[in-house]
């Protein structure tokens, strides 16, 4: 029977790019995928004829461009588009439409406030100074201050020292702005309600917590960190949905001679006498391996697919707590022409970018009452794009595909679990929201695909249908993730590591947990490491 | 006439404190109260005729260095036993706290309950090197005021590699994530969360500001336990207060100050003394303000005497109360099913969600329709409160937004204030038949009533962005202010609020140096 080097649990993109490196420094491996498709949450399905679902993850930004460069994925077929001009939507009739220059942009905002066009740009210098710091510590292994072996002690001077670079009161600046809530942290820079809520919006964003609650400020910094070549904060989208990152990511792995099964998926690690020696599938058949790699979130990992007597108790109650809740919905809808927004110039180019149909601060925030209480706001907040409008390849000619990204949507019901009614009536409140700002939408609606967590669990995987495979809490950031001690991809079992976005530094389509898990495991073989140094050139 | 070394504004504790260790050291030390009493938030006010109370309920965390230093024991101040914290339930199930023993809880809960409290308790300990220094810039002062970050850091390590992950890890945990990690039973959570939130815009979901200062209250040598003072809060003010007349501190009540002198010359703005309202001026050539931080830098200092980036952020503290006070007079002690009468204190939150929801409405400019709270009858421990025979009952009841979208209009007191009877009525029936008189005293009022910005109890929220080297901000962080002459020595410095002292005792010591 074939015994390979690695056994990779799960292709999506990190579980790829882990196997990709691995692969590359010349391991024998083979990723091991449940579905009969690659990509986890980085996919491109065609659930109706012709249109290409990004159903998922839909956007692309964080993506490492040395990444990108160093698995050479434009040669697999991943091509960036930027995209640009968002119309943002208020309760009261506001409108405020981001331009990708200045000079529109900054009469938009003075179209609402003089003030808050000027502390625009306040407010994006401090972005991009605290972003370019943490983008530092992305392609990087957390350091272990309960260990404080050589590594961990150079770590934590690396990280003094960027820190330190910003003096001491932007130091100041920066705890404070990392432990705020966004309303409050923006409520030092904006008056207009309407500008200080559209800004707050990347700042609740997949996470179980409100705009009003303390530590959202950095999830929003976690959204505008990423780039599109280089250019920071910028977003953009993967030419044939973000399934063309997986199958890039894919075509790097078979180049280097890796292996991608599907419609396999793992009943269980093999561990003998506290060692991962490979796995045994739900068909019954056995992977042996050296290491096994797990890419599913680490909740997952300890509590489903490690058999508890191998792991010591206080491990397993540890990943029990981890904290990995199911907070947004995706509703994906085939649409047989453009839709046109109320009171929004006939502009080709304004229409061609996304729309986010907000409210207003306390819309957001009562969006998260309801879903403390376990249920779905009839207001939520909705994040939409429509990638067909600069990708012809992902709808049939003249019609398009939109993607609806709702805040928030709660993993199970106050009532109990979901049902397809309740998951129906989830979506006709998000086509009534979106019908209210653009009368006729429903008239345009070919196919819909409504998904809660429930969908998001069952067939991606993710626990609770968490997108970030773990809450972005301080308690769960960089040597916390995904908790204390076991912050270096290594698990508690001998041969085995985590390479999700359960590990430093999180969700988002990176890469970055992939690559820094092959790091370690590279190191431990005594190989010679594959993976890039993080250029920041473009900070 | 006197010539005074320092005049301390505001006989509130940290005022009295303040003022008493600066005469102790030998300076000739005026203490200015705005109000006709000492004792600031600690002083109890009449509500109903006969009737008086505190909006302080315990002194749970008062420093036992500043009592030693100040002798306090010599002036009258002792503490009685520590009291139990009982969670009510509905039909006279109820749990209680008290050290490290729970009871009424479920099995599990109770077993598990000792561990986490000294796990807590651990951790409250490595704090302690924090609470009663000046905690120092980093990087920009000198090397040794680093030490202290240095030893808070040795004593972290010494916690070992495993604790001390766990320390790292649950600083900034919601409670709610807390305590629903170690208990099952609802009423144990929501009574072990109530710590970390009382007194803040908090709720049991909020993360990061919750955990720092529930240690803060556990760092005492009561531990977290519910204290108070043989004969009441009282007892504490006539301690202060006869330690500072002792120690040569000039009292005077009555004379609010109007503006802190500040002239300007080549060498720039120095403080000279104050002026009063009345009109009067009293020269010194060191101010030190227990008033909150915008009221002492906006109203007294002057943001004209600031440099505008200091004053920007002096102006984004959050300072909104979220607490309100109720005070009842009773004609008798009323009856708790299955409560043998306490003196202890009393929580009415069933569950987290209870907290929780309560919250919600806050957050959103409405007094909570269903308030929780923490009811203590101040009558137990000083019965001059109130005429023979008869009762006060004093809640701290969450959440009352000092921004009410009505501003606090006659119609949302008063419904406020039936919800809230009706609320403690449910556990007490009977209760509102032996009201007498009483008082709602909501964030607005307590500001009016003690020119608290915000009328929030801590002077500005205890949360991270706001604690130790950053409180009330850099730059007025360690008790000077940028003006030379003006101290800080309230409760909006560090360590921050709570009947403690520490913040009155660190000044003096810095005004000192």
């Amino acid at each position: 029977m074939k015994k390979y080097d690695a056994i990779i649990i799960g292709a999506g993109h990190n579980g790829l790019t882990n196997a990709a490196y691995l692969a590359k420094a010349g391991l024998n491996v083979v990723v091991v995928e449940k579905n009969d498709y690659i990509g986890g949450a980085a996919v491109s399905r065609e659930l109706h004829d012709g249109f290409v679902y990004s159903n998922c993850s839909y956007v692309c930004s964080m993506m490492r461009q040395v990444i990108h460069r160093d698995l050479d994925l434009t040669r697999h077929g991943l091509m960036l588009v930027p995209y640009m001009g968002t119309i943002a939507f208020g309760e009261k009739g506001e409108r405020l439409i981001s331009y990708a220059s200045e000079g529109p942009n900054y009469n938009e905002l003075k179209r609402h406030s003089p003030h808050d066009a000027d502390a625009m740009y306040r407010l994006m210098a401090d972005l991009e100074r605290y972003s370019t710091l943490i983008r530092k510590t992305l392609l990087r292994t957390p350091p272990d201050p309960g260990r404080l072996r050589f590594r961990d002690i150079n770590e934590l001077l690396f990280l003094a020292k960027t820190f330190w670079e910003l003096g001491e009161n932007e130091l100041y600046e920066y705890i404070r702005f990392f432990t705020m809530s966004a309303a409050e942290f923006l409520d030092d820079y904006f008056e207009n309600d309407f500008i200080a809520a559209v800004m707050a919006t990347p700042g609740i964003i997949g996470t179980a917590l409100g705009v009003d609650s303390p530590g959202s400020a950095y999830i929003l910094l976690h959204h505008v960190m990423g780039d599109v070549d280089g250019n920071i904060g910028a977003w953009g989208l993967a030419r044939g949905g973000m399934g063309a990152i997986s199958k890039s990511l894919a075509g790097a792995l078979r180049e280097h001679g890796g292996e991608i099964m599907t419609s396999a998926p793992v009943q269980q690690v093999l561990i003998k006498n506290g060692k991962a020696s490979g796995v045994v599938l739900d068909n019954g058949d056995e992977l042996e391996a050296n290491i096994v790699v797990s890419n599913l979130d680490a909740k997952r990992t300890f509590t489903k697919i490690v058999d508890r007597s191998d792991l010591p108790e206080r491990i397993f109650k540890k990943a029990e707590n981890f904290k990995i809740r199911g907070s947004s919905g995706k509703v994906n809808i085939a649409l047989s022409g453009l839709p046109k927004y109320d009171g929004v110039p006939n502009n080709r180019y304004i229409n061609r970018g996304g729309q986010a149909f907000i409210g207003s601060m306390s819309t957001l925030e009562r969006a998260y009452d309801c879903w403390k209480r376990g249920t779905w706001s009839d207001d939520p907040f909705i994040e939409s794009v429509i990638p067909s409008a600069w990708d012809p390849t992902v709808a049939p000619p003249g019609q398009h595909w939109m993607s609806n990204f709702i805040q928030y949507c709660p993993p199970e019901l106050a009532d109990g679990p979901w049902t397809p009614e309740k998951r129906d009536a989830f979506g006709k409140t998000v086509i009534d929201k979106i019908e209210r700002h653009s009368p006729g939408f429903k008239d345009l609606i070919v196919h819909m695909e409504v998904r809660t967590p429930f969908e998001i669990e069952n067939e991606v995987g993710l626990t609770e249908g968490n997108i970030f495979q773990g809450e972005l809490t301080i308690d769960q950031l960089l040597f916390n993730r995904p908790f204390p001690g076991y912050a270096q991809y290594r698990m508690p079992v001998k041969n085995m590591y985590m390479c999700g976005s359960s590990t430093h530094p999180g969700g988002g389509v990176s890469s970055a947990c992939g690559a820094n898990a092959a790091r370690e495991i590279l190191m431990d073989l005594r190989k010679s490491n594959t993976v890039p140094e993080d250029d920041c050139s473009d900070d | 006439m006197t010539q005074y070394d320092a005049i301390v504004i505001g006989a509130g504790h940290n005022g009295l404190v303040c003022a008493a260790l600066m005469a102790k050291a030998g300076r000739k030390v005026l203490l200015l109260e705005a109000s006709d009493v000492v004792g600031g938030l600690a002083a109890s006010r009449e509500f109903h005729p006969g009737f008086r109370a505190s909006p302080v309920h315990g002194v749970t965390y008062f420093s036992a260095s500043v009592s030693k230093k100040l002798d306090l024991a010599r002036h009258g101040l002792s503490f009685g036993p520590a009291l139990p914290t009982i969670g009510l339930g509905q039909n006279g199930e109820h749990i209680a706290l008290l050290g490290d023993v729970a009871t009424g809880a479920m099995q599990a809960d109770i077993d598990a309950y000792p561990a986490y409290r000294k796990q807590l308790l651990r951790y409250a300990k490595v704090l302690n090197a924090l609470w009663e220094k000046t905690t120092p810039r980093i990087g920009g002062g000198n090397l040794l005021d680093s030490l202290v970050y240095a030893q808070a850091g040795l004593k972290m390590r010494m916690l070992g590699r495993e604790d001390m992950g766990e320390f790292v890890r649950i600083l900034t945990l919601p409670m709610r994530d807390l305590v629903a990690e170690n208990f099952e039973d609802p009423r144990l959570q929501a009574l072990l969360s109530w710590d970390g939130l009382i007194g803040s815009k908090m709720a049991p979901r909020s993360p990061n500001n919750a955990v720092l200062p529930l240690l803060l209250r556990m760092s005492g040598e009561n531990e977290g336990d519910y204290v108070v003072p043989k004969g009441g809060v009282d007892a504490l003010v006539r301690a202060l207060e006869a330690a500072a007349k002792e120690a040569g501190v000039d009292i005077r009540t009555n004379s609010p100050v109007h503006k802190i002198d500040i002239a300007g010359s080549e060498e720039g703005l120095k403080a000279v003394g104050v002026a009063l309202e009345s009109g009067e001026v009293i020269a010194a050539k060191q101010v030190i303000s227990s008033a909150d931080p915008k009221t002492t830098f906006f109203d007294l200092v002057g943001a004209e005497n600031l440099e505008i980036q200091f004053s920007n952020r002096v102006d984004r503290l959050r300072t909104d109360g979220f607490v309100a006070k109720f005070h009842a007079a009773l004609s008798k002690a009323p009856e708790v099913p299955g409560l043998a009468h306490s003196n202890g204190r009393l929580l009415i939150a069933p569950d987290l969600d209870a907290i929780e929801f309560a919250y919600d409405a806050a957050k959103h400019g409405e007094a909570s329709p269903n308030p929780v709270m923490e009811i203590t009858f101040p009558t137990e421990h000083d019965a001059s409160l109130a005429p023979a025979g008869k009762h006060v009952l004093s809640a701290n009841v969450m959440y009352a937004p000092y921004k009410e979208k009505t501003d606090w209009s006659d119609a949302a007191r008063t419904a406020f204030t039936s919800r809230i009877i009706e609320t403690i009525e449910a556990y007490a029936p009977g209760f509102s038949a032996l009201i007498e008189g009483h008082e709602l005293l909501t964030p607005k009022d307590l500001e009016h009533q003690h020119r608290n910005t915000g009328g929030h109890w801590h002077h500005g929220e205890l949360a991270l962005e706001q604690m130790m080297m950053m409180r009330p901000t850099y730059g007025a962080a360690q008790y000077q202010t940028p003006v030379p002459g003006v101290y800080l020595c309230g409760a909006g410095c560090h360590p921050g609020g709570g009947v403690m002292g520490a913040a009155g005792m660190n000044a003096a010591r810095q005004v000192l140096a």
